[in-house]
Parts: structure tokens; sequence; C-alpha cells
């Protein structure tokens, strides 16, 4: 069994790729083990956008965890993915003493870039997410889609090809979520990015995702996928958009219900 | 955020609009909100003063024996006296320098043990016992070993301070470090932050609440060293001035040295708290 961990292969044109082959976690050893995920394999397309949905503890985050290399796999192997991969966190996701400028900055410090070059690359990257004006101020002083707006610029700043994503808009109302999904597609599009959002929000997943993977819970495998083939930009209330998240949900249910029972 | 964002807020929370026609600024009069409230300005001087006033009322009054504690007036003349006669200056600035340097010692050493010991397994199993062992000794006990060591020069002195200042230094900023957020570590991860990057941009200011915490109590425990320091075996400073007038028994004169103490203790903590919020300023708590 392989245990390569993601050294990026030769052919640039796979750029971007996330290939995950019969990949397993298990937390723990002998009785006491916790298996997070059996069994996962999946590929993604460079630039393509895949949401990964399932109820909680079905080890999404796991899965991010590991694409990212902040954690070890059991078995399986994860190929192609150039590190280090951007990530974007629900909460504590930027450093509260530093101002917004000095949080997206801190991604390009550590890359080397000068100071003056640093200034004007996060200048350029607030105006991306629409928050020129703002790199002055402290985290605690903006609000919840701000705060998200700001972790977004600085994912950005990392200039990754892939972006990870785990549940970045889960504490935001609505409105506000429904606003950002405009931005992120925006910026998607724009960069050319590779995609992993996981939610267990079925209308976002279908509102964002090229693909929809559907995981099963304890422990975590691909049910189903669902291909996404509707027009862009969609609205996460418009029919279509509606009728295939009705579905996933059932499939989502069953699956919850046969765990609860 | 943009006017659209602001407008989507709005939208999505009406709740908070229909109360009552004063917006929601403002809260009707007479409910109690939990919390402190807005701050007293110079309330941390309230207390001081309160005490400083029944003492002279006693005084006045006449229910204080001035053989027993004179009154204020008669300790300011005092040191006042002092002060022209050239004789407070001197200990004064000998007692604020032994202060100062046994403190910079002490914050320097409890700064890099915490961090040591904060970070690495190796370092906390070597570093954290023999520190919660000193704890544990109060400074006066290890005067006459270190007495012994250090002769009785100002060396001495100021380590003496320094061991004082270095433990709560080291408590507190090693449990700030400990208590950081387990994501901003990730977070610094997933950055890809050197260590010398993630020490000065995450660990440092993450643990700087529990540094400041440590430092108010290293103030004091500076000016406590240096009260024992300087009436065991000095011929300079504020405690060999006390200690002299303890033999002459000058009540006034051991007076005036305590509210200098008092006076420089609540000086410093002063500066500390100030120092405190500005560098803190990003931290939203009840003191705020």
């Amino acid at each position: 069994m392989s245990l390569t961990r993601g050294a990026p292969r030769a052919d640039a044109a796979r750029a971007g790729a996330v290939v995950l082959t019969d990949v397993v976690k298990r937390y723990g050893r002998g009785p006491g083990a916790v298996t997070a995920l059996d069994g996962v394999s999946l590929d993604v397309a460079p630039g393509s956008f895949t949401c990964l949905l399932g109820a909680s503890g079905c080890g999404k985050s796991t899965l991010l965890s590991l694409v990212a290399g902040l954690d070890g796999l059991t078995s399986g192997s994860i190929d192609d993915v150039e590190r280090p991969v951007a990530m974007m966190f629900q909460e504590s996701a930027l450093f509260p003493w530093l101002t917004v400028a000095g949080n997206v900055e801190l991604a390009l410090r550590v890359k080397g870039v000068g100071r003056a070059e640093r200034r004007r690359r996060a200048a350029e990257l607030l105006d991306t997410v629409r928050l020129s004006g703002f790199a002055d101020k402290r985290p605690h002083e903006l609000s919840g889609g701000m705060r998200q707006r700001v972790a977004l610029a600085r994912a950005l700043a990392q200039d990754a090809s892939v972006l990870l994503m785990d549940e970045p808009f889960g504490a935001l109302d609505a409105m506000t979520r429904d606003l950002l999904h405009d931005e992120l597609e925006r910026i998607w599009r724009e960069r050319g990015l590779t995609v992993l959002f996981v939610t267990h929000n079925v209308r976002e997943a279908v509102r964002l995702g090229d693909r929809v993977v559907l995981l099963s819970s304890r422990p975590g495998r691909v049910l189903h996928e669902y291909d996404v083939d509707l027009e862009r930009p969609r609205r996460i209330d418009s029919t279509p958009v509606a009728n295939l998240a009705a579905e996933i949900t059932d499939a989502l249910r069953e699956e919850v219900s046969r765990h609860a029972g | 955020m943009t006017a659209v964002e602001v407008e989507a807020r709005r939208e999505a929370a009406p709740a908070e609009h229909d109360d009552t026609a004063g917006g929601r600024a403002s809260r009707p009069r007479g409910k109690r909100r939990l919390g402190p409230g807005k701050a007293i300005p110079f309330g941390y001087l309230i207390g001081p003063l309160l005490l400083l006033g029944v003492w002279s009322w006693g005084s006045a009054a006449g229910w204080i024996d001035p053989r027993v504690l004179t009154a204020p007036w008669t300790v300011a003349a005092t040191a006042w006296d002092l002060w022209e006669s050239g004789r407070l200056g001197p200990d004064l600035l000998v007692s604020t320098r032994r202060f100062a340097v046994g403190l910079a010692f002490g914050v320097a050493a409890g700064l890099a043990l915490a961090v040591v010991s904060g970070l690495s397994r190796w370092g906390e199993a070597i570093v954290d016992g023999p520190v919660q062992l000193k704890r544990s000794i109060p400074n006066l006990a290890l005067l006459p070993l270190l007495l012994l060591w250090f002769g009785i020069d100002e060396r001495m002195k100021i380590i003496t301070i320094a061991l004082g200042v270095l433990i709560p230094i080291y408590l507190h900023t090693h449990n700030g470090l400990r208590s950081i957020d387990g994501r901003y570590a990730e977070l610094a991860e997933t950055l890809r932050l050197k260590p010398a990057a993630f020490i000065g941009r995450v660990v440092l200011p993450g643990a700087l609440p529990g540094f400041f915490l440590g430092l108010r109590f290293a103030v004091t425990a500076s000016w406590l060293s240096l009260v024992v320091v300087e009436q065991v075996n000095a011929t300079s400073g504020i405690g060999y001035m006390m200690l002299l007038a303890g033999t002459y028994g000058q009540t006034d004169v051991i007076i005036v040295g305590l509210v200098l103490y008092g006076l420089l203790g609540l000086g410093s903590d002063a500066v500390v708290r100030l120092a405190q919020r500005r560098v803190l300023s990003w931290r939203r708590t009840l003191e705020d």
C-alpha cells in the first residue's frame, strides 16, 4: 500500500488537481479506534469547484486537513496536490491582534515579499473582496461577513492553485452568505482556482459546486456524486437549484436516519 | 462593508429596529446591564484617596495617636524636610534603580523560560519543575544563601529581585501561551509560517494578555523584594532609611518610606495597566 504524500507531478497541466485514492483515516488504535474515513476516492479536476456534503461527524473536515497536509493518513494516497494549499476556516480565521492588512500581509511575508510590495498586494486583494478602506481595522471591529472576506483575501494572498474551505460561511446570516457566494464564484472563475468546499448546507453546495459529493457518516465514504449542470451565475432560490437540492436532501436524510435508528 | 451588505444585514435583522423610538443605542431607563458598565474617570484613585481621607480625619479628630501613626500632614512635612536636606533624593534614586534593573532581568528571564517551556515538551520537562520549586520557597528564606553566594553588593540585590519577578512572569506567560486557540496554530501551519515568525506573530501576541497579568504581579514582586533586600543588608535606599529611622524611633520617617513604597507601587501598576490597555486594544472584554 502506497503512502505517498502528494509530491507534485512534473506535468504542469495537472496543476491544481487533487487525486484521492482509497484514503483511510483512523484515530487511535485497538478496539477504541475510530475510523473517520474509510476508502474515499475522489478525482478533482484542476479549476473545478467541488462541494463535500454530509451530516456532522462524517469526516468532511478530516478530509480537508489530510489534503492540506496538516494530518497524516492511515492508508491510501493523496496525489497531485501542490502544497502549500490555501485554507479558510469557519471561525478564528483571523489573528485578532493583527490589523486587516496585517492578516493579509502575513501570507505574503512568509513568501519573502518585501514591505512595499506587501502593502500594495494586500490593498489589491482587499479591493478584490470589496474591503478597500478597512486595511487598518482590527478583526473585532468588523462584521462576521467582513471577517470572512478578509480570510478569503488572505487565502488568495497565498497564491495557491487549490483553495480548501471548511464551512467558511456557516456562521453567517442568509443574506450575507448569499452575497459572499456571488463573490466567491466571481473570484473562483477569474483566478481559475480549484476549490474543495465543505458544507452541511445542501442548497449552498448546489448553488456553488460543479459537483456535489455526498459522504456517509461514521465511517466517511463517498455515497453519491452529483454533477451540477446548471448555468452560472446561479441563484440559491432558483427552481433548478431547489429541485436538485431536494433530491440530495432526501438521500442525506435517508443516510442520517439510518444512523439515528 | 459594502452598501449592499449593510442593506442586506438590516433586512436580515428587522427585529433590532422596531424597538423604542430611541433606536438601538438607548436602553430603557433603570434597566440594569450585566457587566461592570462604563469606566469611571481616574477610578483607580478613589480607593487610595478614601483611605487617605479616613487617615486624615482620624488624625485631626485625635483618634489616632501620633506616636502610633503620624498624621498625614506631618508625614508630608517630614518628606519635604528630607528632600530639602538632600537625604531622600539619593535613596529614592538608588531604590528605583534597583527596582528597574531587577525587573528588567526578571522579565527577560521569565519570558524566555516561558517560551521554551510553553513550546517544547522537553523544555517544559526541564524548566517547569525547578520554577515551581522556586515558587514554593520565599525569597526571604533564600536570602542567607544568596548572601553567601553573591556577597552584600548590588549584584546580590538585583539577583534577589529578579528571582522574585521571574516567577509571576513565567507562570502567567506560560499559561497565556498554552491557552492560545489551537486553531491559530493550525492556521499558522497552513500559512507555512517559519518557527521565528510563528513565535513573533502568533505566540507572543497571543500570550500578551497572560504576560501583562504576570507583569502586574511582577512589578509588585519587585518592590516587595526591594524592601526585603534593603532592610536586611544595605547602606542606602528607602529601606535603609526606614531601618535607621526605626532605631531612632522616628515614626514619621518610617511612614514616609511606607508611603513612598506605596506610591511607587501604585504608580508603576498604573503604568503597566496603561500599557496593557494600549497594547491589548484588539481584545473586547468586560474591561472596556
